[in-house]
């Protein structure tokens, strides 16, 4: 486990950490999600000692390790760009934390070898890092820091440096590994897709601050805030209010959404709306369309149901938020 | 006589060109940090060797006046000094380079040269180090006064060492016509080799790899010794190297407070000079091509722990 109470750090007068407090539980997959100068490096940094914090405290299993160098942490760390050691073959970059601990041979060598299979790697060994493709450097790079038995892995976008293709590959791959390895995990991200598919926790950051941690299906559906809400997936504006667009039901008949929309208490109310364009994409589809008020907003609807209602350009709908939906008051303070 | 002091020029001149040149202002440079496109640069030796097929007839009139310019410049006259040093035959070469006063002189230069390197590869990594991981105030002065020994005339050098170090020294040390005199001239003259070939590498050198290391347990001199030195040593051999070549040619910093005794501080070029003097052209140039012989073989050896090394980082995937 993982403790972080009141870090702070500032870069001149620049706050990078404001007050961070956060748990992160044994054995757990939490990502740290946050748009980009939001601080999840200096945080991830700071809970490995490459940073320092100006104030605040930072424990790993239980011990405080605020003022100990990234060297007595007992920690793995994996950058986004890999930092392989190029002079060195695959299985020294591997055994490189083991051997200068003066492991005994036979030890480093059967370890070694155990992790190069965990990683797929067992045919690499030889190879010098520049003769690797980006993925399996990561995979390399993993099990470099896994070699050392680390109390916790922190990874800074570990994927982050590879194509869709490969990111989504190994994405899943880390969430296997992590259920065989149980590891504590950090996995810094600003990608939400890839928190909400690999993380058990995630922590959202916006400008140095926590916004809000929880597990994936708390974040998606309860948003704290609407930055939260807006970061996790994308939203409309109905009324005075966000919702998702997949959450909005459009209905030909005003009478028959209001009486729906009357079921679901906090309800953004009924929005009567033209519709402007209707985009399929597949089995889902997007219908662009503007409020009385003049605000656009999109909503998706299935397929079948954009049949049904035989949506035309120029028409009028009315639009209301699902029963169960999120829906978030927009707070001005807090837009994005 | 003059060979080798041009000898000594063109090794300068290719310690400027040879590696990745940081330049001067290199000391700034370091602040950007990280570079996300550092890491993973595109290779671009496939695409150039595309292109350059495609311009046949330019490449081959540009490698006739690359073998044109060398001829005259480099490859004749060192073919006419080696028919002068054979023109007793290869008896007459041997005698005048195994000439007691010759082998002497070829010793203390090797020597000599050879613990300036050393020094050299030991302090000029030492200063690009403190240049570009260090700040303190008046470093882009030092930065900009590395390259001094390069700009100033050699005769100037001395010139300058002696008033330090000569008979009248200020401060009481008194060098001149000892081989001190010498590693100090040459160390002076040398200086810029090692510090301009390892600071642009320790510029580009990925301090992410240091941080993961430092994750792993390793100590700040494990990761020295194990991380960052591999990575500077084609540098820091390119230019000890280099350092070396340009040191064993040298007259201009030496001719002043080496003194010139024979067998003490006479270095192989004041004794081709001296032969010259005496009217013994032969064994000037005979002496010459020896000198030419370790050079060469200096360079060679360079090149090919160079290409070794960056065959092994760069075997494309
Ligand atoms: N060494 C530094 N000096 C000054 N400012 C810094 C430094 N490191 C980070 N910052 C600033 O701190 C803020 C947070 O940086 P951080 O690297 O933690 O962001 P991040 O959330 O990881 O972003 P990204 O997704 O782009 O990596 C940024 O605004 C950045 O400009
Ligand atoms: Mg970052």
């Amino acid at each position: 486990m993982i403790t972080v109470s009141n870090a702070r750090k500032q870069y001149g007068t620049f706050t990078a950490l404001d007050d961070v407090s956060v748990e992160i539980p044994r054995g757990s997959l939490t990502a740290l999600l946050g748009p980009s100068g939001s601080g999840k490096s200096t945080l991830l940094r700071s809970i490995a000692g490459l940073e320092g914090l100006d104030s605040g405290v930072v424990t790993i299993a239980g011990r405080d390790v605020t003022k100990e160098p990234p060297q007595r942490r007992g920690i793995g760390f994996v950058f986004q760009h890999y930092a392989a050691f190029k002079h060195m073959t695959v299985r020294d970059n591997v055994a490189f934390g083991l051997s200068i601990r003066k492991r005994p041979k036979a030890e480093i060598a059967r370890k070694v070898d155990d992790l190069l299979e965990i990683v797929g790697l067992e045919g690499f060994q030889h190879r010098y890092p520049a003769q690797l493709s980006g993925g399996q450097r990561q995979r390399m790079a993993l099990a470099r820091a896994l070699a050392v038995d680390p109390e916790v892995l922190l990874l800074d976008e570990p994927f982050g440096a590879l194509d869709a293709k490969v990111r989504a590959d190994l994405r899943t791959w880390l969430r296997r590994l992590h259920d065989e390895v149980h590891v504590t995990t950090v996995l810094v991200t600003h990608d939400q897709e890839e928190a909400l598919d690999v993380s058990d926790r995630i922590a959202v950051l916006n400008r140095g601050r926590i916004e809000q941690v929880g597990d994936p299906v708390t974040l998606y559906d309860r948003p704290a805030n609407d930055f939260v809400m807006g970061f996790l997936g994308s939203v409309a504006t109905l009324g005075d209010q966000l919702v998702r667009p997949h959450d909005i039901v459009l209905t030909r008949d005003r009478a028959v959404a209001l009486a729906e929309d009357a079921k679901v208490p906090g309800s953004p109310g009924v929005i009567e709306a033209v519709v402007e364009r209707v985009v399929r994409l597949g089995f889902e589809v997007r219908v662009e369309l503007r409020a009385d008020s003049g605000e656009r907003f999109a909503a998706q609807i299935t397929r079948r149901d954009a049949f049904d209602l035989e949506l035309h350009t120029g028409e009028t709908v009315f639009a209301r938020a699902a029963h169960r939906s999120s829906v978030i008051e927009i707070d001005p303070a807090l837009a994005i | 006589m003059t060979i080798h002091t041009d000898l000594g020029r063109s090794a300068a001149a290719a310690a400027l060109l040879h590696p990745r040149t940081g330049g001067s202002d290199g000391a700034e440079t370091t602040a950007a940090g990280p570079d996300p496109v550092g890491s993973d640069r595109p290779d671009h030796r496939d695409g150039s060797s595309a292109s350059t097929s495609r311009l046949g007839g330019i490449r081959s009139l540009g490698v006739g006046v690359v073998t044109l310019w060398l001829s005259v410049i480099v490859l004749l006259p060192l073919a006419a000094l080696t028919v002068a040093a054979f023109g007793d035959g290869w008896a007459g070469f041997w005698e005048a380079v195994t000439a007691p006063a010759a082998l002497a002189a070829l010793w203390v230069t090797v020597v000599v040269s050879a613990g300036v390197a050393l020094l050299n590869a030991v302090m000029g990594t030492v200063i690009a180090w403190v240049l570009v991981r260090d700040s303190f105030p008046g470093q882009r002065f030092v930065n900009a006064i590395i390259d001094l020994p390069f700009a100033l005339p050699t005769i100037v050098a001395s010139i300058v060492l002696l008033s330090l170090y000569g008979p009248n020294s200020p401060i009481g040390v008194h060098l001149n016509a000892t081989r001190w005199g010498l590693i100090v001239a040459l160390a002076f003259v040398t200086l810029p080799f090692v510090v301009r070939s390892v600071q642009p590498v320790l510029i580009e050198a990925d301090r992410e790899v240091e941080e993961a290391a430092a994750s792993l347990g390793a100590s700040n001199l494990t990761t020295f010794r194990r991380i960052i030195l591999p990575t500077l040593a084609p540098a820091i051999l390119s230019g000890t190297g280099l350092a070396f070549a340009r040191a064993i040619g040298e007259y201009g910093s030496v001719v002043l407070i080496g003194g010139n005794i024979p067998r003490e501080t006479q270095v192989a070029s004041q004794y081709i000079q001296q032969q010259i003097e005496i009217d013994s052209p032969q064994a000037a140039a005979a002496v010459s091509v020896a000198l030419l012989a370790i050079a060469f073989a200096t360079l060679l050896l360079l090149r090919v722990v160079a290409s070794r090394s960056q065959r092994r980082e760069e075997r494309a995937p």
